[in-house]
């Protein structure tokens, strides 16, 4: 047992962090500092800084463009970048559809999608949930029917992230009625400029725009769209969510933001000090950090197990990863909100999208306190992750 | 970075959780308490004969010269079969002063009567207004002659009625709460002048509260610099710590397994009552628990050899806060998933959850211990 970074990995790091000193756009890191949206200009400029490097798709096969890293390599650059902080790579693209592409898809698919991936000439979104199928993903309703070498696809799918600014969408859709629900869908790729594709913005408590509802009317694509086989679709799906196993901590980001506390809580007063010398204040922030640095420590157990042992068969640790992290992450976000206080309360109406950044940094917090909310929702509510605990590590 | 056990390390584990196995069953464990002094001296034997008790020892005094994983292993173990012999203050505890401050004199004097299985020890520093600070210590050892004259009380001194000897924190100068004037002395527990009042403890062990009223000792009682044994005690003590955030991870270990089996084959309502999801997701959030708890006691048995005194502590305190909170987690819920049998003495779960609950309250408690990483800056810096 040993939990020192070998001496290459720690120069491995330095060359991570000395390139994003150097290629970061710093407004794009303030932003991100700030709890700020990116615009789409600045988050693609960034990508494809990141993808000329040959840092866009580390983890593909070399092959397809990825780098051939070690797993604690892999830990290493996310960390850095979630901590610096950086965007991270448009995850649709990068860590969902592009491993079943090059895992699932046939030559020509490969060729035609994944170096657009890379360059992020396509933008690509996620077309899974429905208003009727959240945590019970496999009830899905969108339909995809064959008609000669086409399908025809009908259907609405929804909480579709930054749809507004894609390209492509790949989708689950029914493709036989007649089988048990996980049997008859079928994993298709089309263009969001299709006839018949509307997006429709959903506005989230935080005034953002993120997600979207999309729906299909009489949606025409070639049959050759088909990724893999037809009706093992839910395969696919399995994969992919099984695929980013150890990102999801987001261990960077709360890193940054405990950093970001510590800083903001120096300077803001309250009682006549500084709100860090607040006993009740710092132990909270304390107990905070001591949490992460527990999950810093389980991500790394799965890390290099998965390093050492394959990804074949999953740490049982896994599973802790995204109940931890999502916990944290929303702890650090009401740790700032008990720093400004009453100050938390005024509204900025036209949001960062409107970039009236009159408003100093107490702007976001709220915003983002709020919208932190959604992070123990997504990628499987972390009911849905006791869920898999109880089952697939306890088997009850 | 790598959190496998080396080959040792594995034919290590396999020795230690093979001879528990055999020897250290509920029935066996009852059997030991009975036993004089309330601790089986062939079980403790059979500890020797494995090399068990002569791990940390350097290879010169005897030992084997392991680390801190090694202890970590055995630490685990023990608190697996939920262990009343005193490795800790025995192995751990006295094994550290004599190992890091020790003179050669006192390594050759003491050393081998452990590695044998023939003497064991207790450590006195508890004070009745000391609580948790290591340095807060009224008892006195005053100079006389070559010597020091011993005076004072301490409390809960594990393992103090059996101990052939006693490892005594007393002040050699300054006030009640000075960090300087701090020694560490060895007594033997006969000495003249000790009295002892023993007794069982919640979690079935044995303890003892002794006075010290004119106890004399020569000049090579004194373990290190008299004046300045503080850092030491800490040192000692963070891995004290350590090893028992180990045998809290293998306590609460066992916990879940015993507590999964239960609600497993437990029938209410005409079905096993792990089928209900309450149940399952508590049983989960017992699994994130101990696994945050599994990883901090790794990162703490890391820090036992780091360089700088602060970054130890720091680490070892955060270990101890992330412990303390998931043993609390997991042995009040294991109780709780168990019902009503769990409330009993006969089974075993119960004795689980009063050894979790000691060890919270063992060299400090999770909010002493997050008290001191919040004075000290945070774990991030």
């Amino acid at each position: 047992m040993d939990l020192a970074f070998t001496k290459e990995e720690i120069a491995f790091r330095e060359e991570v962090r000395e390139f994003f000193k150097n290629n970061v756009p710093p407004e794009t890191r303030r932003k991100l500092q700030e709890g700020r949206h990116l615009s789409k200009d600045e988050m693609v400029t960034w990508w494809r800084i990141l993808n000329k490097k040959g840092w866009g798709v580390t983890h593909w096969p070399k092959e397809h463009g990825g780098t051939g890293w070690t797993t604690v390599q892999h830990y290493i650059f996310n960390e850095e970048l979630q901590s610096y902080p950086a965007p991270q790579p448009l995850a649709f693209g990068v860590s969902m559809v592009g491993p079943v592409i090059y895992t699932f898809g046939n030559e020509k698919q490969k060729k035609e999608y994944l170096p657009r991936i890379a360059s992020v000439d396509d933008w690509w979104c996620q077309g899974f949930s429905e208003p009727g199928s959240g945590s019970d993903l496999a009830s899905l309703k969108t339909t995809a029917e064959r008609r000669g070498d086409k399908w025809i696809i009908n259907g609405q799918k929804t909480w579709t992230t930054l749809a507004q600014h894609a390209d492509m969408i790949f989708c689950l859709c029914r493709t036989d009625k007649n089988a048990k629900k996980q049997m008859g869908i079928s994993f298709i790729v089309f263009s969001m400029k299709s006839k018949g594709v509307t997006v429709r913005p959903i506005q989230t408590i935080d005034g953002g725009h993120e997600v979207n509802e999309v729906f299909f009317d009489d949606v025409e694509v070639p049959y050759e769209n088909l990724i893999g086989e037809e009706n093992k679709g839910w395969d696919y799906a399995k994969f992919l969510l099984g695929n980013e196993r150890t990102g999801i901590a987001r261990v960077g980001v709360s890193k940054e933001r405990l950093r970001r506390i510590r800083a903001l809580a120096s300077k803001v007063e309250s009682g006549g000090r500084p709100v860090i010398e607040d006993p009740a204040f710092r132990e909270k922030l304390t107990a905070c950090e001591i949490e992460l640095k527990a999950l810093e420590l389980t991500q790394l157990r799965v890390v290099a197990d998965e390093g050492k042992h394959g990804k074949g068969k999953p740490n049982p640790a896994s599973s802790v990863l995204k109940i931890k992290g999502s916990e944290i992450q929303q702890t650090t976000t009401e740790l700032l909100m008990e720093i400004i206080g009453p100050f938390a309360a005024p509204y900025d109406e036209h949001g960062d999208a409107g970039s009236n950044e009159s408003m100093d940094w107490t702007a976001q917090i709220a915003p983002s306190y709020f919208n932190n909310r959604k992070v123990s929702i997504y990628g499987g509510s972390n009911e849905i992750q006791r869920n898999i605990i109880s089952k697939a590590v306890l088997g009850l | 970075m790598d959190f496998d056990l080396s080959e040792e390390q594995r034919l290590l584990k396999e020795s230690i959780d093979g001879l528990l196995t055999d020897a250290y069953d509920f029935d066996a464990r009852k059997k030991y308490m009975k036993e004089k002094g309330g601790w089986s001296q062939a079980l403790w034997g059979k500890l020797a004969e494995q090399g068990l008790l002569g791990l940390p020892f350097a290879e010169t005094d005897g030992g084997f010269g392991a680390g801190a994983v090694e202890t970590m292993i055995v630490m685990e173990a023990l608190g697996k079969a939920l262990v009343v012999e005193p490795y800790l203050a025995t192995v751990v505890v006295a094994g550290g002063f004599l190992r890091h401050g020790g003179s050669a004199e006192q390594k050759a004097k003491y050393i081998p009567g452990i590695i044998d299985g023939s003497k064991t020890f207790g450590f006195a520093q508890l004070e009745k207004n000391s609580r948790y600070d290591l340095f807060d210590v009224v008892t006195t050892a005053k100079k006389k002659g070559d010597g020091w004259v011993i005076d004072g009380e301490k409390f809960v001194v594990l393992n103090g009625e059996n101990a052939d000897t006693l490892i005594v924190t007393a002040r050699t100068k300054g006030g009640q709460r000075d960090k300087s004037g701090i020694g560490v002395f060895l007594v033997p527990a006969n000495a003249k002048g000790v009295t002892k009042k023993g007794y069982p403890t919640q979690d079935g062990l044995h303890a003892a509260d002794i006075t010290f009223t004119n106890v004399e000792v020569g000049a090579d009682a004194a373990i290190g610099d008299p004046e300045n044994g503080l850092p030491l005690i800490e040192r000692v003590a963070d891995e004290a710590r350590i090893a028992l955030c180990a045998e809290a991870v293998g306590a609460m270990d066992e916990s879940l397994k015993e507590t999964v089996e239960y609600i497993k084959t437990r029938k209410q309502f005409g079905v096993a009552i792990g089928s209900f999801q309450s149940l399952q997701h508590r049983a989960a959030d017992m699994f994130v628990a101990l696994e945050q708890a599994r990883s901090m006691s790794m990162f703490a048995t890391m820090a036992s050899d780091f360089s700088d005194a602060k970054e130890r502590s720091s680490a070892v305190a955060a270990a101890k806060v992330q412990v303390g909170k998931s043993l609390k987690f997991v042995g009040q819920q294991s109780i709780q998933l168990h019902g009503g049998i769990g409330m009993t003495m006969e089974a075993k779960i119960g004795h689980y959850f009063k050894r979790l609950t000691m060890i919270e309250n063992t060299l400090g408690d999770t909010d002493y211990h997050l008290r001191r990483v919040s004075e000290g800056g945070g774990l991030l810096a």
